[in-house]
């Protein structure tokens, strides 16, 4: 834990030599920059070791591991899941991202209440578990492109609902998700702007998080991200791994399929 | 969980019903219309949020031009647009004292502000515009966002005419006046800004002193 803090704080530190440049072009430049040098270290590897670790350690009311868990290859198949998420599982009858479908194989193998995990805040207890175990997860499928199945009717309803949510206006600011990722090329004062319902933007976006967060020394996983983009846009609170953010993953990750690889955990501003 | 849960299994049992119809018709899954989607978007809204500080779950109530610009975006057919257009321009409250000029360096203030409105706010947190998250509007600011155009030099190019003075007002009550389904928020409108915060952003826009203009 010791090194963990000390690596974060150098990396922090560098981040802010990086992120001062005077004008907006060397901004831009300088933020390209970090992310090349940071790209060689990031810290997000803490985060997987432990997330292997929690995979293979017996844990909870029933002193079991996850190493049964179905992420959708198969019982204990973990290389290539994360890029065919969120997908329907059969055993559940639900269409699940990788933070739901974790919550139901905790629950089912381990004995930990997905109720009480769903309702702990971010980076709290079993949710920092999640974070490991999602870091991890995620880096088994790095390099590979999108491939989120499509056959199965909810999969295709959960694609529809998503593209809906990401269309949904309202609140105070009028703000949607489209407001802010609907073009090429924008950005939010020196923030860029991927514009998600293209492919290859959608696959770097989606296929980011979780990301490690030099701004907060944090490891967000996608659950995380959606929620501070609701956030902005003033909306009111979504569940964790409820209907809304699956829906919008799905979006996102069939956006992304075959485009780009997936570099998740990326690391970020 | 539980809600959510039982949600999907009446949506498979309804999916698996229309299959059985629709393998009997031999058409497969094609009879779920985009109507349907749009009935299961609605549903998983409504059940996926909760309140959170000052946010309350009736930030997902849709107004008639919040349903329209959901579904078509920019490409709103022509009657939508002059309907939008005139109900939002009979909707802007002009200055109780017909002044539209405040002061511009509060008006630079409330223009650098993102504060307000979401769940890390408080209530009685002063509300900001916004505005450099999405345009360019002085020369110094070099952090500004480019969802909206560049402002920068806005009333050397418009003049600080009457005219003008009350197109900016307006724009920022309800933008919809002159472009429905904008992306800028209905300041005015959603009370978002008071008329005292409007007649200075307007200052920082116009007046000839403010460096909008004058570098
Ligand atoms: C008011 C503006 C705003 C709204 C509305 C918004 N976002 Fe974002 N989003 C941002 C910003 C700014 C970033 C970049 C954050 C950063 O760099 O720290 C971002 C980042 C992201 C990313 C990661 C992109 C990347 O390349 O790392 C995803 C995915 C995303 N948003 C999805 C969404 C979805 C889905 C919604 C709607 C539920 C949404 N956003 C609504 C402003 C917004
Ligand atoms: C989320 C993005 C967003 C925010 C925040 C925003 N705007 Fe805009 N603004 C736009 C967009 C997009 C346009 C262009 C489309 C239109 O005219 O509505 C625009 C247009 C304008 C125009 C008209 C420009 C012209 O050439 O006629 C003015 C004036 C303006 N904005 C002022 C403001 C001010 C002042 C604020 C802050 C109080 C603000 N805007 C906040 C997005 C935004």
């Amino acid at each position: 834990m010791k090194t963990n803090s000390t690596y974060a704080a150098c990396v922090v530190a560098s981040a802010f030599m990086f992120a001062t440049p005077v004008l907006a072009d060397a901004t831009a430049e300088g933020i390209a920059k970090y992310r090349e040098a940071l790209a060689e270290g990031n810290p997000a590897e803490l985060w997987e070791m432990r997330g292997e670790e929690l995979w293979k350690e017996a844990r909870g009311p029933k002193k079991a591991t996850l190493e049964k868990c179905d992420l959708g290859q198969g019982p204990g198949v973990v290389k290539g899941a994360f890029v065919t998420l969120p997908r329907h599982f059969a055993d559940t009858g639900r269409v699940q991202d990788l933070e739901s479908r974790l919550l139901t194989c905790m629950e089912t193998l381990q004995g930990i209440p997905a109720d009480e995990v769903a309702k702990t805040p971010f980076g709290k207890g079993e949710q920092k578990n999640i974070e490991a175990l999602v870091a991890w997860i995620s880096a088994e499928s790095r390099g590979m492109k999108f491939n989120l199945p499509m056959a199965h009717p909810e999969e295709k309803r959960m694609y529809e609902i998503g593209k809906r949510a990401f269309n949904y206006r309202g609140g105070t600011h009028d703000f949607g998700c489209v407001t802010c990722h609907g073009e090429d090329g924008k950005r939010i004062r020196l923030q860029d702007l991927p514009n998600l319902t293209k492919g290859p933007d959608a696959a770097r976006g989606f296929g980011s998080w979780p990301a490690y967060r030099v701004s907060s020394g944090e490891l967000w996983s996608m659950q995380r991200r959606l929620n501070d983009c609701f956030r902005q846009q003033r909306f009111p609170y979504p569940l964790y791994g409820s209907d809304v953010t699956i829906a919008l993953s799905s979006y996102l990750g069939v956006t992304a399929n075959g485009t780009v690889e997936s570099i998740a955990p990326a690391i970020k501003r | 969980m539980n809600i959510r849960i039982r949600q999907g299994a009446v949506a498979l049992a309804v999916l698996a019903a229309l299959a059985t119809v629709a393998g009997c018709a031999g058409t497969g899954a094609s009879r779920v219309t985009s109507a349907d989607y749009d009935k299961d978007a609605a549903a998983v809204m409504a059940a996926s949020f909760r309140e959170q500080g000052i946010v309350k779950t009736d930030r997902l109530t849709q107004d008639e031009i919040m349903v329209a610009c959901s579904k078509f975006g920019h490409s709103l057919n022509d009657d939508l647009r002059e309907r939008f257009q005139a109900s939002a321009l009979a909707d802007v409250k002009w200055p109780s004292d017909g002044k539209y000029i405040g002061d511009w360096k509060e008006g630079e203030k409330i223009a650098q502000s993102g504060r307000g409105l979401t769940w890390t706010d408080k209530a009685d947190d002063a509300n900001g515009g916004n505005c450099y998250n999405c345009h360019r509007i002085t020369k110094k600011e070099i952090s500004y966002g480019t969802i909206g155009p560049s402002l920068y030099q806005y009333g050397k190019v418009h003049g600080n005419t009457e005219t003008t003075q009350k197109y900016v007002w307006a724009k920022i009550w309800n933008p919809n006046a002159y472009s429905a389904c904008t992306n800028m928020p209905r300041f005015g409108t959603h009370g978002i800004l008071d008329e005292k915060q409007i007649r200075h952003i307007v200052a920082l826009l116009l007046d000839p002193k403010s460096p909008v203009n004058a570098e």
